[in-house]
């Protein structure tokens, strides 16, 4: 059905008991032209791109759960485009684009909200690093503005700007990111996708690919029986070295636990996401009140989804340095996601040495807001058998040829960002 | 999570840094680049019994070998890793 003012009001009017399933729950054909390992927001996207924008409608999306229930469901929810790197800037920037227009193009409310991030600095040499990386960003047509101290105490009064060892000298601002409902973004795509006749199979865990004498995929075994494909992508963020082995891959992937946190509900005070620039924390408030706020992964490879205490201690103390008002704010939930580290920061949507299986892999943290990105130059990818312009640096290869994506310029560690 | 240093006793993991898998021995340079690639930079990120470095900076300073499972956070073996860092280059 199509979403609309009317819809809604038809159905207040029943009591809100008439509402059609959002999409079907499809039992699984014999063979489909595309099959998507994952049924999370970069899955799902990609099978609406690929049927939307390439007219590939014969398409599976299988997940071993419930779509969403993976690291779709664990993220702090936060999108933005303020990258520096050739390779990112641009690919980031059409994913912002793409949340832009995403609830329009979908026919659902996704409550994308662009209520700005601001990056804080605590030092001259931050302010340095800042503005290289805001000039970078407007060169390229994305908006960012620099922030001294009085800009940032009109936004936010509440934070501790004299703070003896890291006081807040300003902060680099981009207006237009902001958050958007994590989960409203799984079921937009999976309700889309479904309309053009994309299947959304639940409860259907991949075991082994079906290969070809020459080695070709050509299909998945699953735990609802063998499933025939012409190619097969793969987005199963968290466990992409595990899915990619039982087709003989390795991959430069670490699997780590990165912990979010929510707070009680509290009254509007953070307008938008703010960043604490001299330790890791970032905060935003969610529509309901709570604060949604995380760190740094735990640093120790885990597929457990859940974290250790001497990293929440490590994010609060962040918490606390950066705005000291929120000292008697009591915890509500927290809970670990297992990301993708993978060993430059960015990540690979590329081709493997198997032929018929393609990866979108290696997310690290930020995997939420290159959602939409993901999805259109996934399917690009398997659609045209060649990259998206935005996504031609994302090459498994480029640990070979050296032409790695380093936003953070730290070398071969999986703990980057 | 607690590691049981074998010298310290039982400490919470804040104590300790982390290395990673304790399975890849670094090539010498006439191995060529594709062992230097495979060293520097895939994985095999087992799910399951893992064997990985730790350093304990924040109590006797040794660095162990700990059996830790990355599906449940278990821990069922922690011994000094001798001979590890700069000691294990080219060898097995």
């Amino acid at each position: 059905m199509k979403y609309s003012i009317f819809s809604l009001a038809r159905a207040a009017l029943n009591g809100h008991k008439n509402w059609p399933r959002t999409w079907r729950d499809a039992a699984p054909k014999k063979h489909y032209d595309v099959v998507i390992i994952g049924g999370g927001g970069h899955g799902l996207a990609t099978a609406w791109f690929l049927a939307s924008r390439y007219g590939i409608k014969n398409v599976a999306v299988l997940e071993k759960g419930w779509i969403g229930s993976g690291n779709a469901g664990r993220n702090t929810t936060i999108i933005r485009s303020n990258y520096m790197l050739p390779g990112n800037i641009g690919f980031y920037e059409l994913s912002m684009k793409l949340w832009e227009t995403m609830e329009q193009d979908l026919n659902y409310n996704t409550m994308v909200s662009q209520r700005g991030i601001v990056n804080l600095y605590h030092s001259d040499a931050q302010r340095d690093a800042y503005a290289r990386r805001g000039n970078a960003m407007r060169i390229n047509g994305i908006d960012a503005e620099l922030l001294d101290q009085d800009g940032v105490r009109k936004m936010m009064p509440f934070l501790n700007f004299e703070h003896a060892r890291f006081p807040i000298q300003g902060g680099l601002l981009q207006r237009r990111a902001g958050t958007a409902r994590h989960d409203a973004v799984v079921w937009g795509y999976a309700h889309a996708a479904d309309k053009l006749g994309v299947d959304i199979i639940q409860n259907c865990e991949v075991t082994g690919f079906t290969r070809d004498k020459a080695g070709k995929v050509i299909g998945v075994e699953t735990s609802r029986g063998a499933i025939g494909a012409g190619k097969v992508g793969m987005s199963v963020a968290g466990s992409s070295s595990r899915v990619a082995a039982m087709a003989g891959l390795r991959l430069p992937i670490e699997s780590h636990v990165l912990q979010a946190f929510v707070s009680e509900a509290i009254k509007p005070l953070i307008p938008g996401v703010v960043t604490f620039g001299a330790g890791h924390f970032y905060v935003s408030q969610s529509d309901k009140g709570g604060l949604v706020f995380g760190g740094d992964i735990d640093g120790y490879n885990s597929y457990a989804q859940r974290g250790n205490m001497p990293t929440m201690e490590d994010v609060c103390e962040g918490g606390m340095a950066l705005m000291p008002i929120i000292g008697r704010v009591r915890l509500l939930r927290q809970w670990g996601g297992i990301m993708d580290m993978s060993m430059d920061g960015s990540p690979i949507i590329d081709r493997t040495p198997v032929e018929g299986l393609y990866l979108n892999a290696g997310w690290c943290y930020g995997g939420f807001k290159a959602t939409p990105g993901a999805g259109l130059t996934f399917a690009h990818l398997l659609a045209r058998d060649e990259p998206h312009e935005e996504a031609a640096r994302y090459r498994l290869d480029r640990f070979r040829t050296g032409w790695t994506i380093d936003e953070k310029g730290m070398g071969a560690q999986p703990n980057l960002h | 999570m607690r590691i049981a240093c074998p010298y310290c006793g039982p400490r919470e993991n804040g104590e300790f840094s982390y290395l990673g898998d304790a399975t890849p021995v670094r090539p010498s340079l006439e191995q060529g680049v594709d062992a230097m690639l495979d060293y520097v930079f895939l994985r095999d990120n087992v799910a399951g019994e893992m064997q990985e470095l730790w350093y304990h900076g924040g109590g006797c300073r040794a660095w162990l070998k700990v059996t830790r499972n990355t599906l449940t956070h278990e821990i069922s073996a922690v011994e000094a890793a001798r001979g590890a860092g700069a000691a294990k280059v080219g060898k097995r």
